[in-house]
């Protein structure tokens, strides 16, 4: 399933061990989020959140990944790739 | 937004049309799983940017178009009862049963509740102690980490009035069974990026291997679906087979150990029937025996339910890729988000939804 | 669709009728009235067409715009009501009585219309603090005043406890329309351009903030405002070639364009990289799944002017305070009539098209 939204962690509870819980912020608007699966979690570090849980952490480094790929296209592309004709218009 | 807006660059993604262009050179079927991705390659218009070549069908990649009629019968009487609260993600609320469906039961006078998380559940339950609050717990494996650890600190806190109906099902024997029909025509999967998340990608390696298939584990933003399309492409046209991940910046090949652990712990595996698909051996989750206390379906005695699947409805073909929502007889006529006579019509990610709201010419 | 039976047809006709793939679904007239037929959607145009327009059908009715243009004694006069049944009655950014008060003075405003008096019918719950009804109504008052207009006249009503949601408010309104200001759907025209006069969906994200199951944390308030000032301004600036005016309010931006392109018998083509929109907003409707062309909004509006008007029309409504983030976010079309495209932020096209009822938030 799929609605997961990357955002900023702004704070996490010591509380309950088992369910730590904190503040995600999203472009600004902040909802609570469990931590339970990312228990290593600190404020700063962006999450991926999905009804309410973190499931991952994002990692900026392989977040790159698909801009380095283009590089290396666009690298490629100086050899003749033909353009695609209008922008797919219905 | 981070880690959002920088997948969604026009000049990013026409270079990855043109790189698709370039590559294939002949006709190829792929198929993505999660309807989120339907979502996303209709609203962005990718699938008309695509070259002729490459035919995008859609998976049964939605778990509210799966949910089987009589579950969704099952959540209706429960909704109906007078004494409860019956909670539930939004995308479930328009879904036809046999008869009826929840927003026409709350319309009725039934307490149904949106929430957003489970947890929100779990919350009503504490707060309305005199009532029977029941959480409709559908979804793929992404999230079943969330509707365990709910049904976890309902027992923690010691609720007696907190169940959940599950109704989870499972992606890859979904998939297994896809390739193992004679009428198969995908040759190429877009895997379900934030299932992926969980799961990681162990048990799609044997699928690839046995199938001879390349599967790429893809992301939800436009330029993640691109790219996925294009690692599918280039793997095809160069007779590569197996698992790809395009999704690096969150899915790992093991994925996320500790929600698989929670889920290990308050569920189990179990056949489970797709809606217009059938009975899938071993691709459902059920509530353990030691979390009974928790299952919606003993504790609420629904009587017997007689479930009358519309006979024009050809969800089944739909989610299996076979045929398209624009193939059906009763497409736009008898069949339309008002009036919808399967699943795929209602959920904004099922497949005839989303060629409804994006694609009609 | 008028509910009226036809006499039986003939067996081999009637056999031939039901096989007829008819364009409208069978069984699509609702028994019971649901919340999505409020939504402003496909459910809300079905119950005008089918139940209410066929009930009081007339020239000025038939129009369907934002109020209703009558001819009296050689004025043009607006009329408008609107009705308002939000829950909480308080929230950021205002509450029932000033939402109800500049909705109707926008509905004038839409016609072109300065407000000339408004009046206000209380339907009050039995158990309503009188504390919060006396809050409501200073409110409607401060808004009227920001509007120039009065509540001249009005009514009170009280119902049983749990037979109103606290206070529904009705502000009915009439203003005069200056002579030559034509503001209609039907005369817009291929080559025009799209307006929108801020940020979208703020008002409809900053309610549902407030709503149990789905509560978050922001800053955003409701961008309620009353817009015949900045109407006034615009009309002084570019004249004869603002065509359409309209206040995109429930169903968003998607369905008051849906709506136009439907009367105008025109195409829309909108850039989604040009609509204004928040950064909180776009948070919200990420988490929550909603896209924020569907969401309502208060407080703003959608000009449709001549291309030629396109510099001075900016102008004029970025130099107001209600006006600062203005844009032009698309053109009318002649292609595909009644239809709204977009062409999104990677340079693909899809349809906008309405939906059914209200716009629900979603995991999948």
């Amino acid at each position: 399933m799929c609605l997961g939204v990357p955002g900023k962690v702004v704070s996490i509870e010591a509380s309950a061990v088992d369910m730590p819980m904190g503040i995600v912020s999203f472009a600004g608007i902040t909802k609570e989020v469990c931590f339970a699966y990312t228990p290593d979690v600190k404020v700063g570090e962006y999450v991926l959140v999905h009804v309410g849980f973190a499931i991952s952490k994002l990692d900026e480094d392989h977040a790159l990944e698909v801009f380095r790929t283009l590089k290396e296209m666009g690298e490629l592309e100086g050899l003749d790739v033909p353009q695609p004709s209008g922008g797919g218009a219905p | 937004m981070k880690f959002v807006d920088e997948y969604r660059r026009e000049e990013d993604a026409q270079a990855f049309v043109r790189a698709i262009r370039a590559k294939v050179t002949r006709p190829w079927t792929l198929m993505e799983i999660c309807g989120g991705q339907t979502h996303t390659l209709l609203r962005s218009g990718i699938d008309r940017m695509l070259p002729p070549e490459i035919a995008l069908v859609h998976g049964p990649g939605c778990p509210v178009c799966v949910t089987p009629l009589t579950q969704i019968d099952r959540a209706l009487a429960i909704a109906e009862r007078p004494n409860v609260i019956f909670t539930s993600f939004g995308d479930m609320l328009r879904v036809p049963g046999s008869t009826t469906d929840l927003l026409t039961v709350k319309a009725k006078g039934g307490d149904v509740r949106m929430v957003y998380s489970p947890l929100d559940a779990v919350t009503l339950a504490q707060q309305n102690p005199g009532r029977e609050v029941v959480f409709f717990a559908v979804g793929f494996e992404t999230t079943a980490p969330a509707n365990a650890m709910a049904v976890k600190r309902a027992k923690q806190l010691g609720l007696s009035n907190f169940s959940i109906l599950a109704s989870h099902v499972l992606v890859p024997p979904a998939i297994e069974a896809i390739l193992s029909s004679p009428l198969n025509r995908v040759q190429g999967f877009l895997l379900a990026g934030h299932v992926c998340t969980v799961m990681g990608w162990t048990e799609y390696e044997p699928l690839g291997e046995r199938f001879r298939i390349p599967m790429v584990v893809t992301g939800f933003e436009p330029l993640d679906l691109l790219q996925g399309i294009y690692m599918a492409v280039d793997a095809l046209e160069n007779g590569r087979t197996g698992v790809q991940n395009q999704y690096v910046r969150t899915v790992s090949r093991e994925g996320n150990p500790a929600a698989r652990a929670v889920v290990n712990e308050v569920f189990e595996t179990c056949d489970r029937a797709w809606r217009g698909i059938g009975v899938i051996p071993k691709s459902g989750y059920r509530l353990r025996p030691g979390y009974a206390a928790y299952d919606a379906t003993l504790r609420f005695e629904v009587g017997a339910i007689t479930t009358e699947e519309p006979k024009e409805c050809i969800a089944g073909e739909i989610m299996q890729g076979l045929k398209r929502p624009s193939a059906c007889t009763a497409f736009g006529t008898r069949c339309t988000p008002e009036h919808p006579l399967g699943a795929p019509m209602v959920s904004s990610e099922g497949a005839c939804a989303a060629y409804w709201l994006y694609a009609r010419a | 669709m008028a509910e009226a039976k036809p006499p039986s047809p003939p067996p081999d006709l009637g056999a031939a009728l039901a096989a007829a793939s008819c364009p409208v679904p069978a069984g699509s007239a609702a028994e019971t009235i649901l919340m999505a037929h409020g939504g402003g959607g496909r459910l809300t145009q079905r119950l005008i067409e089918s139940v209410l327009l066929p009930a009081f059908d007339n020239p000025a009715l038939r129009e369907l715009h934002d109020g209703a243009i009558l001819e009296a004694g050689g004025l043009r006069l607006a009329f408008s009501t609107d009705s308002f049944v939000i829950h909480p009655l308080f929230f950021p950014g205002g509450d029932i009585g000033s939402l109800a008060v500049h909705g109707t003075v926008n509905d004038l405003a839409m016609c072109g219309a300065q407000p000339l008096a408004l009046s206000a019918g209380l339907i009050l719950e039995e158990g309503l603090p009188v504390a919060d009804l006396t809050r409501i109504v200073a409110s409607m008052r401060r808004a009227a005043d920001g509007a120039s207009v009065s509540i001249v006249t009005g009514d009170t009503k009280v119902v049983d406890r749990g037979k109103g949601d606290g206070v529904f408010v009705n502000v009915t309104g009439v203003g005069i329309v200056p002579p030559g200001v034509v503001i209609s759907p039907r005369r817009a025209r291929a080559g025009d351009v799209v307006l929108v006069s801020g940020e979208i969906a703020v008002h409809g994200i900053a309610i549902m903030s407030l709503r149990e199951g789905l509560r978050f944390e922001t800053t955003l308030e409701s961008d309620s405002a009353a817009l015949n000032g900045l109407v006034k301004d615009l009309l002084a600036a570019a004249g004869d070639a603002v065509h359409v005016l309209r206040d995109p309010t429930r169903g968003g931006v998607a369905s008051t364009l849906n709506e136009i392109a439907g009367q105008a018998a025109v195409g829309i083509r909108l850039e989604e990289a040009k609509l204004p929109l928040a950064e909180e907003v776009r948070g919200a409707c990420e988490i929550l799944g909603l896209d924020p062309l569907y969401v309502a909004n208060e407080g703003k509006l959608l000009a449709i002017v001549a291309p030629e008007a396109e510099g001075a029309a900016l102008a004029a409504v970025r130099a107001h305070p209600l006006g600062a983030k203005a844009a032009a976010i698309g053109t009318v079309v002649a292609e595909g009539p009644g239809r709204v495209t977009l062409r999104s932020r990677i340079g693909g096209v899809r349809v906008v098209d309405l939906l059914t009822g209200e716009q629900l938030p979603r995991i999948c």
